[in-house]
C-alpha cells in the first residue's frame, strides 16, 4: 500500500464522517418524529464527501464539475419540490435511474481509463477483482437504468400497466442472464476482453426492459423494492471497483433496504421469495377466470343513508388502496374524517402493506392531506382486530387486499395473501368505480356478502357527496 | 488483499443495513426508499473523479453527464425525504391531544 498524504487522510476522514451519518440518518428512520433531523444530518454527511472528493489528487479541472454540479442541483430542486405525493412511486423510479447511470457511466469511464495507452507508452490494465467489480457494476447499473425506465413508463402510463408478454419470454430473458454470466465469466478471465465488457453493459440495457415488460400495475411495490436493491448494488460494486469504502457502505445500506422492502412486499402478496429474486413474478396472477360470475347480486346503498351510518358511527375503518391515490380523494377522505370525528366517532385507517405503487405509498399521501399518522394501522392483524369491532368499513379504492377468497378459496390466485376481513365488523361500504375486478381480475366475494354495501362512483365524488350529505344532516337538525 | 478488505466492508455495512432498516415501521417505508435512494447517489464522489480526472474528451464528457446525474439524485433525494419527513414530524404532540380528546368523546358518546 501506498504511504498516506495528510490530504488523503483528510478525505477519508470525511467518507468517514459521511458514512456514520447515513448509518444514523436511516436509524432515525425508527422513529417518526426523529427521522427528520437524521435525514439532514445524513445530507450533511453527503455534503462532507463530495466536499472531500474535490481535494482528490486526481481532478486536474474543475470546471466540468462545477457545471455538472450546478446543472445537477437546477433540475434536482424544482422536482423534488414540486412531485406530488401521489406521484411518489414515478419520482422514486425516476431517481433510481438517475443514480444508475451515474454508477454505469462510472464504471464505462474507469474501463476506457485503464485500457488506454499513456503517453509512455504503457496500459494500466486492472486485476481480476476489479474487472469482477466493474462487470457486476454495469451490469446491475444498466440493468437498473433500463428497468427503473421502464417502471416509470407504466406508473406514469406512458407504457400500458398490463403485463405485456410473449411466447417463450421466460426462455429469452434466462438467455439474456445466461449470456451475461458468460460475458462476466470472460471479463473476470482476461480483464482486457473489451468486447466482453461492451456485451454486459448492453446485456444489462435489454434485460431492464425485457425483466419489467411482463409486469403489471399492481406488481409494482415489488418492481420498486427490487431496483432500489440492484440500485445499491451497483452502487458497491463501483465502491469495488474504484476502491472506495463510502461508495461500497452506502450501496450496502441501499441495497439491504431494497432487499428487505422486497422480501415485506412478497409475504403481503404470498409471493416466494425465488420469485422475487429472479423478476419471474410477471405470470403469477391472470389465472383463474373460471368463477364464473357472482352468484348473489350485491346490495347497493344511497350516498344519504350511508352518511347517516357514518355520522351514527362509534367507530369508523377506512380501507384506502391505490383507487384513492388515483382519484386524489385524500383530501375528502380528511374531511369525512373530520365530521364523523366531529359526531363523536373514531376513525382509524387500515393500511396493507402492498397498498398503493410503492411500499409505504398510502401512508404518506393520507399525511399529505393532514391525516394524524396516529390513525394509520399498518399491522394487518392490528387492522383486522379493529375491524371486527368496528361500526362501519369503508373501502375506497381497494380490492385484492379485501378478497375473502384468500382465505377461503384454496384455488384462487390470491389464496394465502394476508388481507383485511371488513366484513367481521357492523356494516362494510365499498366505493368503486364499476363492477369490475380487481387488478388481479379475480372476482370478490366480499361485494356480495350480507353486510357488504356498494357505492358505485368516482371516490372523490362519493366520498364528496357523504361529506355533503352529513353536513346536511346537520342543517336538518 | 485490498479486496478481501472491501468484501469485509461491505459484508458489515450490508449487517447494518439489515438489522437497521429492518427496525423501520411500515409507515415510514416510502421515506426510508427515498432515503437509502438519495444515500446511495453517493456515486456521485466516483462521478467527480471521473469529470476532473482528464482521461480524455469522452471520458470528461461521460463524467459530466454521470455528475449531472448523481448531483440529481443525491439533491432530488435529500429534498424528497425531508418533505416527506415533515409530514411526519411535529404531529406528535397533536397526537397525544387528539387521542386524548378522541377518548373522552368515546366515552361521551357511551
Amino acid at each position: 500500500m501506498t504511504e498516506l498524504t495528510s490530504r488523503d487522510l483528510i478525505i477519508q476522514a470525511t467518507y468517514f464522517v459521511a458514512s456514520i451519518l447515513f448509518i444514523l440518518g436511516l436509524r432515525s428512520l425508527t422513529k417518526p418524529t426523529q427521522a427528520r433531523l437524521g435525514m439532514q444530518q445524513a445530507a450533511f454527511g453527503m455534503l462532507f464527501a463530495v466536499i472531500g472528493t474535490l481535494l482528490n489528487a486526481h481532478i486536474l479541472s474543475y470546471q466540468w464539475i462545477m457545471i455538472g454540479l450546478i446543472v445537477g442541483t437546477i433540475i434536482g430542486y424544482p422536482m423534488a419540490m414540486k412531485v406530488a405525493m401521489t406521484s411518489m412511486p414515478q419520482f422514486v423510479a425516476f431517481s433510481h435511474a438517475f443514480g444508475a447511470i451515474a454508477a454505469t457511466i462510472v464504471g464505462v469511464v474507469e474501463y476506457r481509463h485503464m485500457h488506454t495507452i499513456d503517453a509512455m507508452g504503457n496500459m494500466p490494465g486492472m486485476s481480476r477483482g476489479v474487472a469482477a467489480a466493474i462487470g457486476f457494476e454495469v451490469l446491475f447499473g444498466a440493468l437498473t437504468v433500463t428497468g427503473s425506465f421502464m417502471a416509470f413508463g407504466k406508473l406514469q402510463e406512458l407504457i400500458t400497466g398490463r403485463p405485456i408478454t410473449f411466447r417463450g419470454q421466460n426462455a429469452f430473458n434466462i438467455t439474456l442472464i445466461a449470456a451475461a454470466f458468460v460475458s462476466l465469466g470472460v471479463l473476470i478471465y482476461n480483464p482486457d476482453t473489451t468486447w466482453a465488457f461492451y456485451t454486459l453493459v448492453s446485456l444489462g440495457l435489454f434485460l431492464g426492459v425485457s425483466m419489467v415488460l411482463p409486469i403489471g400495475g399492481g406488481d409494482m411495490p415489488v418492481v420498486i423494492s427490487l431496483l432500489n436493491s440492484y440500485a445499491g448494488l451497483a452502487a458497491s460494486a463501483t465502491g469495488f471497483a474504484i476502491g472506495n469504502n463510502v461508495l461500497i457502505i452506502a450501496g450496502a445500506l441501499e441495497g439491504a433496504g431494497g432487499f428487505i422492502l422486497s422480501l415485506i412486499m412478497s409475504k403481503a402478496m404470498n409471493r416466494s421469495f425465488a420469485n422475487i429474486v429472479f423478476g419471474a413474478f410477471g405470470s403469477a396472477p391472470a389465472a383463474s377466470t373460471k368463477a364464473g360470475g357472482p352468484t348473489k347480486e350485491a346490495k347497493t346503498i344511497t350516498a344519504e343513508d350511508a352518511a347517516t351510518q357514518l355520522a351514527y358511527a362509534g367507530s369508523v375503518v377506512i380501507i384506502p388502496g391505490y383507487g384513492m391515490a388515483v382519484a386524489q380523494a385524500q383530501h375528502t377522505c380528511r374531511e369525512l374524517h373530520e365530521l364523523i370525528q366531529k359526531k363523536g366517532g373514531k376513525v382509524t385507517y387500515a393500511i396493507h402493506p402492498v397498498a398503493g405503487r410503492m411500499p409505504g405509498h398510502l401512508n404518506v399521501i393520507l399525511s399529505e392531506a393532514g391525516i394524524d399518522y396516529g390513525a394509520l394501522l399498518t399491522d394487518v392483524d392490528d387492522a383486522n382486530r379493529v375491524l371486527a369491532s368496528a361500526d362501519v368499513a369503508v373501502i375506497v379504492g381497494a380490492n385484492d387486499i379485501v378478497n375473502p377468497d384468500a382465505e377461503e378459496d384454496k384455488s384462487s390466485p390470491l389464496y394465502g395473501m394476508p388481507i383485511f376481513r371488513p366484513w367481521t365488523g357492523k356494516t362494510v361500504f365499498v366505493v368503486k368505480r364499476g363492477k369490475g375486478t380487481g387488478f388481479s381480475g379475480v372476482e370478490n366475494p366480499l361485494f356480495t356478502k350480507d353486510n357488504t354495501l356498494m357505492i358505485y362512483g368516482d371516490a372523490k365524488g362519493v366520498l364528496g357527496n357523504l361529506v355533503k350529505e352529513i353536513k346536511a344532516l346537520d342543517e336538518g337538525h | 488483499m485490498l479486496q478481501i478488505f472491501q468484501l469485509y466492508v461491505f459484508v458489515l455495512a450490508g449487517f447494518v443495513g439489515f438489522i437497521v432498516i429492518q427496525r423501520v415501521p411500515p409507515l415510514l417505508h416510502t421515506p426510508l426508499m427515498s432515503a437509502t435512494n438519495a444515500i446511495s447517489g453517493i456515486s456521485l464522489v466516483g462521478a467527480i473523479v471521473a469529470a476532473g480526472g482528464q482521461y480524455g474528451t469522452v471520458s470528461t464528457i461521460l463524467g459530466f453527464v454521470a455528475v449531472v446525474c448523481a448531483t440529481t439524485n443525491v439533491v432530488a433525494g435529500f429534498l424528497i425525504t425531508d418533505r416527506m419527513l415533515a409530514m411526519f414530524k411535529g404531529q406528535k404532540p397533536a397526537t397525544a391531544k387528539a387521542a386524548a380528546e378522541k377518548a373522552a368523546q368515546a366515552g361521551a358518546g357511551k
